[in-house]
């Protein structure tokens, strides 16, 4: 039993890195193509790891999308799509911008008030996508999209009608009010790493109790494997849909925070944009494990980073972009073929088992 | 309502369209807001909703086939850029042709992905979004930057020439060099008459200052009527989204069926791109697209997975922005518009013994009239939110009556489950 795991895990992680491998070689062709030099990009690109700037500036970016990743895993445990987590962040990041500097409290309570604020508010905002698919069984993928240009534009519209705070003469770009200090998210090291790494941490930790180590998470896995055979032993699958929804949500709600309560400290438009969106990708390489997704967040993290660097080259760090999306498209077809190998190999070994066991009676 | 269920849907459509231009009419004459249906606004709209249109129409030739197809945005975006760039070389044709080629390239690769691969819909379509994001701009930096009127995330002038049509006499277009007369827009001027100005104003809206793109788009509509409806291969193509076994079975090639349909989705994405940046505009920009694929992909549900109905979606979807361009004094005449609908709807709900809703649908429409009451203007905020708030709407509302092909989106495989 033991050997068969650790031979799934190798497995996967294999498939993971050829996933990675494959997209590095495709970007080298398009590279090639458009006369740039693959081995000097990727020289600067992964010379940049010795750097310990860059290393913090990796954990820094690889924050939010750990816990986005984790907010879209927890949906896909159950084969539930939240492609809403960049809406529900970004309802959650004006209402706890607003509700953060409207209030006095000591600092680590003022903190966790505006956590939980966050938290709140993109379950909320999730709710509706669950109750969506819970009452009128509209597919959450469909709703999820609407609702995310549904929660930009309001978001939009409230933070330039009610919420700007008067900037002074000369500043172009409008903020709502700042947060007092008693809401800043400590550094870990001053403007670099910011401490709510530690919060996504231990998000990644809740995760793999909750979902393995739990009833809930085995009711949670269970609706996904084999949604008939959780019904009959009595998982209410409505159910099911609406807490994982919720829980993605408040997940969804905690995404925006480092750059909120960690960095500006205020709203501001286009403030952690499309780090909702990027926990997708995070989450489909990471297979869903919160190993996985840490692994993932810090390789993409420490794209990002590192990608400043080609420009120095005169590359276009845009390349980084492509990269993603080759990765995300490669490791799902990787895993469907390794998938359909395995399942072959088992059938095989089966039915060699089955043909001695005949041919010796 | 019997009675427009016995209609086809084109017929249904032209009804529809008659019962609202009725309603506007009704409404331009109370708040003199004549611009609601002027022609100016009519062939604005036309312009505006042709991206929405084809879009919608990429949806549908996805679904229909059984495949969905979240990556329509991000064919739309390679679309935009090869537009922007064909258009910049040769000319606007060219670049259309170039986005509807490259289009349909990223629709095959989704089609690879979904069909031999056997990938999540979703997962594709979303892996799709964001390589062509990257890959536009990283094409940008390497033939637009540093050429004249180019940037990083801009592509030069384009040389323009795809034609503007007229129609004689009816709106006054050329006949040699002689310009006819403009009797649309005669009675057009006559705004103190009912119905009628508004008619001419549609009419004239529909036949005068028409970009021939949007003819053609238009004419994809009944033409993708007759493909998927009329033909052998349309009704293959149907029955690979709806039973892949049953046609299976009956040897209908699916997985090619699969691949022709992305194909021809992906171009029609890439054509709604290419509308963009070289017909509506003259050059590509970066994020040009704005989530128009989505409201695509809004209009394919809406529209009840019929190209009648994804044309209708995209005007209903396209009015509200276009008349926003033209005025946006004219944009809370809207709401207006939207409470007599709702009552509309709310006497036919109660005559089907549906209080409750019929109530629910009174209180909007009363909601929407006391807004128009108390606002000036309508944030364009909401404007750009309407699509998505009236599909989620028509999710929750009309549920029974959407009928999504059976089997869009999920896993197939030739030779298996049976």
């Amino acid at each position: 039993m033991k050997n068969q795991r650790l031979q799934r895990v190798l497995v996967t992680s294999a498939s993971s890195l050829l996933a990675v491998f494959v997209a590095l070689c495709i970007c080298a062709v398009i590279l090639l193509i458009t006369g740039k030099d693959p081995i000097q990009a990727y020289s600067t690109l992964f010379g940049a790891a010795g750097d310990i700037k860059v290393l913090q500036g990796t954990l820094n970016r690889a924050t939010p999308l750990m816990i986005s990743a984790a907010a879209v895993a927890i949906g896909f445990k159950m084969n539930l799509f939240n492609i809403g987590v960049e809406g529900q962040m970004r309802v959650a990041l004006l209402a706890t911008a607003v509700a953060g500097a409207a209030i006095d409290l000591p600092a680590p309570l003022h903190i966790l008030f505006c956590l939980v604020v966050a938290m709140a508010t993109g379950a909320i905002w999730a709710a509706f996508a669950g109750w969506l698919k819970v009452k009128r069984g509209v597919n959450e993928v469909i709703s999820t999209i609407m609702l995310n240009f549904v929660a930009l534009s309001l978001v939009a519209w409230a933070f330039k009608s009610f919420f700007t705070a008067d900037t002074a003469p000369g500043v172009l770009l409008v903020k709502t009010k700042e947060l007092p200090p008693s809401a800043w998210f400590p550094d870990i090291v001053e403007r670099r790493l910011n401490g709510m790494f530690f919060i996504a941490i231990l998000v990644l930790v809740l995760f793999y109790v909750l979902v393995w180590k739990t009833k809930f998470g085995f009711q949670l896995r269970a609706s996904g494997a084999n949604p008939g055979a959780a019904r009959v032993t009595g998982v209410n699958p409505k159910r099911m849909v609406m807490i994982s929804m919720l829980m993605s949500g408040a997940l969804a709600g905690l995404v925006g925070m480092r750059a909120l309560l960690g960095d500006v400290h205020a709203y501001q438009n286009n403030l952690a944009e499309q780090q909702g969106f990027n926990g997708i990708a995070v989450s489909l390489l990471g297979r869903n494990h919160p190993l996985g997704i840490f692994i993932s967040a810090l390789l993409f993290g420490y794209l990002g980073e590192a990608s400043g660097r080609l420009q120095l080259e005169d590359i276009p760090k845009e390349i980084t972009t492509i990269m993603t999306g080759i990765i995300v498209l490669a490791v799902v077809i990787i895993n469907e073929a390794v998938k359909r190998w395995d399942d072959k190999r088992i059938q095989h070994k089966a039915a060699l088992a089955l043909a001695t066991r005949v041919v010796a009676e | 309502m019997k009675f427009l269920q016995t209609l086809s849907v084109a017929r249904r459509t032209i009804f529809l369209s008659l019962g609202f231009m009725l309603v506007l009419s009704v409404v331009r004459l109370i708040t003199n807001a004549n611009d609601i249906t002027s022609s100016g606004t009519i062939s604005s709209t036309m312009r505006v909703a042709t991206p929405i249109l084809l879009a919608g129409l990429a949806g549908l030739w996805a679904e229909r086939v059984g495949i969905v197809n979240i990556g329509i945005e991000g064919m739309m975006i390679i679309g935009t850029w090869f537009g922007g760039y064909g258009a910049w070389k040769w000319g606007s044709w060219a670049g259309i042709a170039l986005a509807i080629i490259a289009g349909s390239l990223v629709g095959l690769l989704h089609a690879l992905a979904t069909v031999r691969f056997n990938v999540n819909h979703v997962v594709s379509g979303i892996a799709i979004n964001i390589l062509a994001a990257g890959a536009t701009e990283y094409l940008s930096i390497i033939f637009f930057k540093g050429q004249k009127g180019g940037g990083e995330s801009q592509s030069p002038t384009g040389k323009g020439g795809y034609g503007e049509f007229d129609m004689p006499f009816l709106t006054g277009g050329r006949v040699g060099s002689w310009r006819s007369p403009d009797i649309l827009g005669w009675i057009e001027r006559k705004h103190d008459l009912p119905l009628l100005p508004d008619l001419a104003g549609f009419a004239r809206g529909l036949l005068s200052d028409v970009y021939v793109p949007t003819l053609l788009a238009i004419a994809l509509v009944p033409l993708t009527g007759y493909i998927l409806w009329r033909t052998r291969f349309g009704l293959r193509l149907r029955s690979s989204g709806e039973s892949p076994q049953a046609g299976e079975s009956l040897g209908v090639p699916i997985n090619r069926l699969r691949y022709q349909a992305m194909a021809v989705s992906g171009g029609l994405a890439g054509f709604a791109g290419a509308y963009l940046s070289c017909v509506f505009t003259s050059t590509y920009r970066q994020g040009q697209t704005g989530g128009q694929g989505y409201i695509g992909l809004a209009t394919t549900i809406f529209g009840n997975w019929n190209p009648f109905g994804v044309l209708r979606g995209a005007i209903l979807f396209g009015f509200p922005t276009a008349l926003k361009f033209r005025d946006e004094k004219n944009v809370p005449a809207l709401l207006l518009v939207v409470a007599i609908v709702l009552v509309v709807v709310a006497i036919i709900s109660f005559t089907r013994q549906k209080q409750i809703l019929a109530m629910g649908l009174l209180f909007g429409s009363a909601l929407s009239a006391t807004t128009y009451l108390l606002v000036d203007e309508v944030p364009q905020e909401f404007v750009a939110a309407t699509p998505y708030i009236v599909t989620i709407l028509v999710l929750v509302g009309a549920q029974q009556q959407l009928r999504p092909p059976a089997h869009a989106g999920a896993a197939y495989r030739a030779g298996e489950n049976h």
